[in-house]
């Protein structure tokens, strides 16, 4: 693995690996010296375009967890309206001797650009791309749904996972569609029509536009967050509306299997997507989430650096 | 995948009632050594170390009916080698509840030969906590160290030439129980 | 100089048995059996003639965007690709909404002389969309401009839409338009389809070609006016073209050659040398657009060149400009797509790049049939030539082309203008 763009990239081997390696990194947040000397002498870029406190922070752990110099290169703000600053930012960062380069950027593709347009050498994780794709967001929910329900080990087999919201706009829809299919979950989307992409029912699971319908039969469901400015597009009338059609109350929590868990990859719009007392009812996982979080990107981390360069593999 | 059936250089050092003779042995000299299992903690190194502690672990409670805790310590985060290879899947770490704090950590290998796994497991050992005491038990030791350290039990001491590799097998994961040393000049 | 005879040695026009064609003061003066014309001889054996190429869209960047094309540079590219005229288009900076830059564009373009550059006046002011431009005084500044087109953007206003049909009509203009609806393609960046949902880029949906292609053609009926479709893209925008052309409305639409080869599919890479607009589309797409070039619901093919400089494509996709270069590759992607796969033959291929575009845009002189008396404009092409495509050797002063690397089949080898070689054996001649 040289770079993690795309959670369509990762075979079912690959992405078990990396939640097993995840698993065995987990212990280390239990400890009471939270550190690996692994990485040490090895440099990630968290190279942010978009603000997100989580991420950044959960990556920027995740790196020091494993005894990387971490920089943070906070790019929005400066002038990144023009093109040509990732690459100049990019060719500053390879001066500098960035092994990695975790980026956040609101082009859906930026980090394919980063990874193949011959700016830098090193390796790049993509922590989320305009309405692209979140990886590490998809594996830190696969690992917290095989936690819960698979015991913590082998794939998802089976398992079926609603996803709801604004698919059109999510980038974790999409990486989470590509990776539970890849590790055998059934996934089915559940959107009003307008927030569903063209050509979704060519995508590799069932659509509904019936929350009820749909929850009885779900081990699990991730609701994601729907913005209001969707609603100044004409996606949907009002958010009264799609809360009623599309939020998770109580009475909705109540169809689901008795053994059902709740992801929100957050922030949560507390009474839209989720109300307050499913957000903080025992079902709801969004904690383990965030720490799952870290384990993972610890995973990826060290499965991307903790090896030989690739450039020295060639040379092999 | 293996070649050493027809490998004319290979020869078997330990059969399967050695590795037997020299596990028991190695459980009485621990319980002997430590003066019972009490406070004893046994960290077998993936992978078969931690087949080998089981197996010790086992003997042991034969000898002193409390038996022993036993665990594995997967040492491939703290790895002086890491960047001469792909990135190596990690191994399972299971400590026994209670810690290791004030414990006395047996450390479990198959073979000790460079020293640098031992390094390494020792260092896992300090991020995780602080054993009264810490001691190493190997299968076979075959010499040729580069740090100054050396195994507090051995099952066999095995003279080889740098070239040869020596080979441990366990009925858990081969199949059969057997040591052999295989290459070398010939 | 005028008296002085070029002959064109053992060429074979729209690839028939070879002959010797003479061109003097201007003109095809004589056609005789091969080897027997004298004069000035440019060895021809085995190459094709056809009517020097007509484009009718073309940027050439100048007034106001210099570092990416220049009025010299683009007439450069055009001559080595077999155009003997191009249409500039009126998205410069200023807008060519004026008589006055119409003229700068017009002069400039004689200066260069290696092609005749016919501006293309804006139809609205600034491009705005809200107010018509001096159509009027445009057409009758000395660069007689009979194509108007706001293209990069819609006129997407209904009424401005009628105003500009009928107006046109007083001095038979033709008004191009960028068909594209710009409520449904905000922020669009590819196709819409399936690969847009997975690759997170925006959709840039046929429907909002093929609802603007429709309301023209009605309204062109409606006002018996003549309106030109840039650059068709889909299948259904095919459909309605050939529905309007079958109850006489007085439609012509052209096609570019990306769209006649390059799939969406190419855009999973995210290298912005892919992205235009409009967006590459499907297989089912490029197969009824040659079908409709080959059957004449689609009258041209036109190039949409459209330079950028590298720093504009050296990006992510989001923040690259729109466009590809294809003056210079035309041709060889008009053989490889028409020609070889037995759409079209020599004659049809010269009706669709020279005729029709020609007689589209009034470009007096050009797109006649290589017969005695016509203007001498001539492009002459070797059609068992393959190239390998280098954009840096380019003449444009830019380097996005879409098929860099590409092995191409046919080369341009002799271009006349006017009587007078603008490129020999490949290059120019001056």
């Amino acid at each position: 693995m040289r770079h993690l763009l795309s959670a369509g990239d990762l075979d079912l081997p690959e992405a078990c690996l990396i939640l097993d390696t995840a698993a065995q990194l987990a212990s280390v947040t239990d400890r009471s010296v939270k550190k690996l000397p692994t990485l040490r002498g090895r440099t990630v870029v968290n190279l942010f375009f978009e603000d997100s406190t989580r991420t950044r922070i959960s990556f920027e752990i995740a790196a020091k967890r494993l005894s990387a110099d971490v920089i943070n290169f906070a790019a929005k703000g400066s002038s990144v309206s023009k093109g040509e600053s990732l690459k100049d930012t990019a060719l500053t960062l390879e001066a500098m001797g960035a092994d990695a380069v975790v980026i956040r950027h609101s082009a859906s593709g930026a980090p394919h650009r980063l990874a193949t347009a011959g700016w830098i050498q090193g390796s790049v994780v993509n922590a989320g791309d305009g309405t692209h794709e979140h990886p590490t967001q998809a594996l830190l929910d696969a690992f917290t749904l095989r936690h819960h329900l698979r015991a913590g080990t082998g794939d998802l087999a089976g398992l079926r996972v609603a996803i709801v919201g604004d698919i059109l706009h999510s980038r974790v829809a999409r990486s989470n569609v590509l990776l539970l299919r890849t590790l055998g979950a059934q996934v089915t989307v559940i959107a009003p029509p307008t927030l569903l992409p063209y050509g979704v029912n060519d995508w590799p699971c069932a659509v509904s536009y019936d929350l009820d319908d749909v929850l009885p039969h779900a081990d699990a469901v991730m609701m994601l967050r729907v913005q209001t400015e969707r609603m100044q597009a004409a996606y949907f009338p009002s958010v009264n509306e799609y809360s009623r059609r599309y939020g998770l109350d109580m009475r909705r929590l109540n169809l689901l299997p008795p053994t059902a868990i709740v992801l929100h990859p957050g922030p949560m719009n507390r009474g839209m997507e989720i109300s307050a007392d499913v957000a903080d009812s025992s079902r709801a996982v969004m904690v383990e989430q965030v720490a799952n979080g870290v384990s993972i990107r610890m995973a990826v981390l060290y499965l991307l650096l903790g090896g030989m360069a690739d450039e020295d593999r060639r040379d092999q | 995948m293996d070649s050493g059936s027809t490998d004319p250089t290979r020869s078997v050092v330990l059969d399967a009632g050695d590795i037997g003779r020299a596990i028991r042995r190695i459980a009485h000299e621990i319980v002997e050594r430590n003066k019972g299992a009490a406070d004893l903690i046994l960290l077998g190194i993936p992978t078969r170390g931690v087949f080998l502690a089981n197996r010790v672990a086992a003997a042991i409670a034969q000898i002193d009916g409390d038996g022993v805790a036993v665990g594995a310590l997967d040492i491939t985060l703290y790895r002086d080698d890491l960047r001469l290879r792909p990135a190596r899947p990690l191994e399972s770490t299971a400590i026994p509840a209670g810690g290791i704090d004030d414990k006395v950590v047996v450390l479990v290998d198959d073979v000790l030969f460079s020293g640098r796994t031992v390094r390494a497991a020792l260092d896992a050992l300090n991020d995780i906590g602080r054993p009264r005491g810490v001691q190493l038990a190997a299968l076979v030791d075959r010499g040729h160290r580069q740090l100054p350290i050396r195994a507090d039990f051995v099952g066999k001491n095995l003279p080889t030439a740098l070239a040869e590799q020596v080979r441990v097998r366990l009925i858990e994961l081969d199949d059969i129980d057997e040591v052999t040393i295989e290459g070398g000049a010939g | 100089m005028t008296n002085k005879s070029t002959v064109l040695r053992g060429v074979r026009p729209y690839g028939a048995d070879p002959v010797d064609i003479i061109v003097r003061a201007g003109v095809i003066a004589e056609i005789v059996k091969a080897g027997t014309g004298s004069g000035q001889v440019v060895e021809a054996d085995d190459l094709i003639a056809l009517p020097g190429f007509v484009d009718l869209h073309t940027h050439l960047r100048e007034p106001g965007r210099e570092d990416a094309e220049t009025i010299d540079t683009g007439s450069r590219a055009a001559a080595l690709g077999g155009f003997t005229a191009v249409f500039a288009m009126a998205n410069t900076s200023p807008v060519a909404d004026t008589a006055g830059v119409v003229e700068q564009v017009w002069h400039l373009g004689q200066a260069t002389g290696l092609v005749d550059v016919y501006p293309v006046g804006a139809v609205t002011v600034g491009l705005g969309g809200e107010q018509l431009a001096e159509l009027g005084a445009m057409a009758t500044s000395p660069a007689q401009v009979r194509v108007f087109s706001d293209d990069g953007k819609c006129v997407h206003d209904a009424a401005i839409m009628r105003r500009a049909l009928e107006y046109v009509k007083a001095f038979d203009g033709v008004i191009a338009q960028h068909a594209q609806e710009p409520r449904l393609t905000v922020d669009a960046q590819m196709n819409e389809g399936l690969l847009s949902g997975q690759l997170g880029l925006t959709g840039w949906p046929g429907v909002a070609e093929e609802s603007i292609v429709a309301r023209d053609v009605l309204l062109a009926e409606h006002v018996d006016s003549r309106l030109h479709v840039c650059h068709v893209s889909t299948a259904g925008s095919v459909e309605v073209i050939r529905w309007a052309k079958s109850r006489g409305i007085k439609v012509t639409a052209e096609v570019t050659p990306h769209h006649l080869l390059l799939t969406e599919d190419l855009v999973a890479t995210y290298d912005p040398v892919y992205k235009v607009n409009p967006p590459l589309r499907t297989s089912a797409d490029i197969a009824a657009l040659r079908a409709a070039l080959a059957d004449g619901t689609i009258d041209a093919i036109a190039t949409d060149h459209a330079p950028h400089p590298h720093e504009d494509k050296d990006c992510e996709w989001a923040a690259a400009a729109f466009g590809m270069l294809g003056l210079q590759t035309a041709f060889s992607i008009a053989m490889l797509t028409m020609v070889n796969s037995g759409l079209l033959d020599w004659h049809t291929l010269a009706d669709r790049l020279s005729v029709r575009p020609a007689r589209i845009g009034h470009a007096n002189g050009h797109g006649q049939d290589l017969l005695v008396g016509a203007p001498a404009n001539i492009a002459v092409v070797d059609p068992s030539a393959s190239w390998v495509v280098e954009p840096a050797t380019f003449a444009s002063k830019s380097r996005n082309s879409p098929y860099a690397g590409m092995t191409l089949p046919g080369r341009v080898v002799h271009v006349l203008k006017a009587g007078k070689a603008s490129v020999l054996g490949g290059d120019l001649t001056c």
